[in-house]
């Protein structure tokens, strides 16, 4: 089994309250889908990209700066790992969640254990 | 060419993609297996015109390949101090090893992955299955070798790292991937039959291997009608190669071509399939309706006598599974031919297609049967800059320089 990371990349959305009830909606079901399979390893929604700081430890003194650390039109609005045999089932999954969430989602494997 | 090098490169075309299948199975490492596969040849190519040919050369082959390949994961093991991955190419649990065909058709979806980029698609089928070098590869592309072995190498990374299934796809979603194995093949058949840039007109190399690779597909997945829709539909097109060129490099098109330089066999062969589809009753998909459209017009002696009607319908039916405006524009050239081409003319002006050289040249050739040079010429004009191929270019410009007005 891989680990993969699903993760949702959006532009600022425009949704009508119906409409984001609705997705909501499907994500939770899908959630729920996931959850019930052995797929599910953890997934969250973040908030946005204003509520970022970024820490620099890297000097002599630690840093800290507003906002997110690349300033760009898409950012992360939320992810899932999963658990996946191979690829083509976590593209499977991904497609779902894609379609519950109405934006792509990228699938990147995580490093296996050494 | 001795009877050992004879056998070694008739190997090479028969053996090869089921080789390197079978090894990457074995060995869950496509990289083990391009190499170990080329070790082999390099090994027959040295040894068999000293030592003559092998009882079993492919047998032969095989062991050698599979000596080299272990040969390499211990010096592997070796140099990096540990056990190599056991298997990264994953396949879910391990099944008993099946017959060779079932690795090569594995390969075959491998290499076709939708996850990897179409170029690298195409480099890596041309390459694991086709048996061509980089430099082959590079050269029938225009592209640097460089950058045919970093797609080849980025590609086999990503199917490692991201761990992409060496499996038949399941029975859901087979249909999805069998297009996009074929997919890959017609582009590369296409680029081959008609290249979009450079100045040698037809690679033939490129076509003739993707032949090669779907008549492979088909005896692989000899059921599935799509597959034998394009098998029929390039072995129809290529029947024409000789006849679609002038001696001076001119493109000689279908309607002017001396039909009786097309490759009977060829042409019976396509028309084959074709029959065996029909025959099946099932619904034909795009491939089929393209190689049953190839089909008429490959039965007519002469263009004059082309059964434009049967043509008409066959587009008809791919509109209605395929309603995109390149098909829309095919079947109003063939509506041409058959009604009015005025009423032809205005369904082709109300495409969007204004970008794609064809539609340029539908239109001129529409305007010059209606009596109207000026536009006709103007229309040749856009096609010619749209064109990428020199042998179109040279004959939209005869084409051009012949009207009257």
């Amino acid at each position: 089994m891989t680990q993969y990371l699903l993760s949702v990349h959006h532009a600022e959305l425009s949704y009508t309250e119906e409409q984001s009830q609705e997705i909501f909606a499907a994500v939770d079901a899908f959630n729920a889908e996931l959850q019930a399979s052995s797929a599910w390893v953890f997934a969250g929604g973040l908030e946005g990209p204003e509520s970022a700081t970024v820490v620099d430890g890297t000097g002599s003194a630690v840093t800290m700066t507003d906002g997110p650390y690349v300033e760009t039109k898409e950012h992360l609005g939320g992810f899932w790992v999963i658990d996946a045999p191979d690829l083509d089932a976590a593209l499977e999954i991904a497609a779902r969640g894609s379609k519950a969430c109405a934006v792509p989602v990228e699938v990147r494997p995580f490093q296996s254990a050494p | 060419m001795t009877q050992a090098a004879t056998v070694v490169e008739r190997l090479h075309q028969e053996a090869w993609p089921h080789l390197v299948a079978s090894l990457a199975r074995r060995f869950g490492d496509l990289d083990v297996a391009e190499e170990a596969a080329g070790e082999a040849f390099l090994t027959a190519v040295e040894r068999w015109p000293v030592d003559g040919v092998p009882p079993n050369p492919t047998g032969w082959l095989f062991t050698t390949a599979q000596r080299k390949a272990i040969d390499r994961i211990r010096r592997e093991a070796k140099r990096e101090a540990k056990q190599v991955a056991a298997s990264t190419i994953h396949g879910g649990t391990p099944e008993p090893t099946g017959p060779v065909e079932d690795d090569t058709l594995r390969l075959m979806f491998v290499c076709c992955h939708p996850a990897l980029s179409i170029e690298a698609r195409t480099a890596l089928t041309l390459r694991l299955l086709g048996g061509l070098s980089v430099a082959e590869i590079a050269h029938a592309y225009l592209v640097p070798e460089t950058t045919v072995a970093q797609r080849i190498t980025r590609a086999k990374s990503k199917i490692k790292t991201a761990r992409i299934p060496f499996r038949v796809p399941s029975a859901q979603d087979i249909t999805e991937r069998v297009q996009g194995v074929l997919g890959v093949l017609y582009l590369v058949f296409n680029e081959g039959y008609l290249a979009s840039s450079g100045d040698d007109p037809i690679r033939a190399d490129l076509s003739v291997e993707a032949i090669r690779l779907a008549r492979l597909l088909r005896r692989l997945l000899p059921a599935d009608g799509e597959v034998a829709g394009l098998l029929a539909l390039m072995l129809l097109t290529e029947a024409r190669r000789e006849a679609r060129l002038a001696p001076d490099g001119t493109l000689v098109t279908l309607a002017d071509q001396d039909r009786t330089r097309w490759s009977r066999q060829l042409v019976s062969e396509g028309h084959a399939l074709v029959r065996e589809r029909l025959a099946t009753g099932e619904p034909p998909g795009p491939y089929q309706l393209q190689a049953a459209i190839n089909a008429v017009h490959t039965s007519a002696a002469r263009f004059e006598e082309t059964d434009w009607s049967q043509v008409v319908s066959l587009y008809d039916h791919m509109v209605a599974i395929q309603p995109s405006p390149i098909v829309r524009l095919n079947r109003a050239v063939a509506r041409a031919e058959l009604h009015d081409p005025a009423q032809a003319l205005a369904e082709i002006d109300a495409l969007d297609l204004d970008g794609y050289h064809a539609w340029h040249v539908a239109r001129a050739e529409l305007l010059r049967r209606l009596g109207r040079p000026e536009e006709a010429r103007i229309a040749y004009e856009r096609a010619i800059r749209l064109a990428g191929n020199p042998a179109e270019a040279a004959h939209l410009a005869g084409r051009r320089d012949g009207l009257v007005g």
